[in-house]
């Protein structure tokens, strides 16, 4: 039902208002985020899933709470982010985020993976395990303050302003850590999947 | 324009993801643009860095565990029974 927000809108009054199963359909769209940066959070598949339970639960409990002054899924995601860092710290894991985000203000310096060009998305290539398998490797590498963000806007297309309302940080942090976790990413990645581009005829990628 | 100012690699570099977003000023722009016609290095990493970027929108490189959407739905479905609206 929803992704419009007009009709997500319309299904939290419905839900409210006693149409409980509606909310099947509210929170369909969100699940997939709400896995993946309980996951990032987490790192633990098992628990992540229970904390993405939980956090539909707590969506549900607190719906009448939802003001609608941030999209609907960037509310949800807090609440998950919120989940995440209640058990994170039962678990008595402190986390380093401030100490991480003391290095935003250094300028970014990195010397990217230099590569002839490289133009072609070899996205049928996705096919394959191992693309996949390289690219969440990747993400996997990166410190969680990027990996957060590279979720939310790399991988579930949200945008910087829902990014950044739904990790808790300001717009310019998730700017500044989006370029450098690309620049990561690049640096690890590009070298790698030029194996997985398509062929051009004549034209063989290897190492010129 | 023109020969105010040079922007080297570097330069560029630090600002591929501001780029990519479409959030660097026109006359920025203008300035890379203008370097990356010529510079097949800053070219490769653009586009390297963007197809990295479209990779990683694709569904298929994370999936969420096999079952996951039904035992969220179940345990939806049990909270919505028990009836705490």
């Amino acid at each position: 039902m929803p992704a419009n927000p007009e009709l997500e809108a319309e299904c939290i009054r419905r839900v409210i208002a006693g149409e409980r199963h509606l909310f099947h359909d509210l929170i369909r769209p969100c699940e997939r985020s709400i896995y993946l940066l309980l996951l990032s959070l987490l790192k633990n598949e098992a628990e992540a899933e229970d904390a993405a339970q939980e956090t539909a639960i707590k969506v549900y409990l607190n719906l009448h709470l939802f003001r609608g002054e941030a999209q609907f899924r960037t509310w949800v995601l807090s609440i998950a982010r919120n989940e995440a860092l209640s058990r994170l710290r039962k678990q008595g894991i402190r986390r380093e985020e401030s100490l991480d985000a003391a290095s935003d203000d250094q300028s970014g310096d990195y010397t990217p993976a230099i590569l002839t060009s490289w133009r072609e998305v070899p996205t049928a290539a996705l096919e394959q395990k191992e693309l996949g398998a390289l690219l969440r490797k990747a993400i996997e590498g990166l410190p969680e303050i990027y990996r957060n963000i590279v979720l939310l806007r790399d991988i579930e297309e949200m945008d910087i302003r829902e990014t950044a309302t739904a990790l808790g940080i300001s717009e310019g942090a998730v700017k500044v850590r989006l370029h450098r976790a690309r620049a990561m990413l690049q640096r690890e990645l590009a070298p790698q999947l030029k194996a997985f581009a398509p062929k051009r005829r004549g034209l063989l990628w290897g190492r010129a | 324009m023109g020969a105010r100012m040079r922007i080297d690699c570097k330069h560029v570099w630090q600002h591929i993801s501001a780029y990519i977003e479409g959030e660097v000023d026109a006359t920025m722009r203008a300035e890379i643009d203008k370097h990356l016609e010529t510079c097949e290095i800053c070219s490769a990493v653009l586009d390297s860095t963007r197809n990295v970027v479209i990779l990683l929108a694709d569904d298929r490189v994370f999936e969420l565990p096999a079952g996951f959407r039904q035992r969220l739905h179940e345990r939806i479905d049990r909270a919505l029974q028990s009836g705490s609206s």
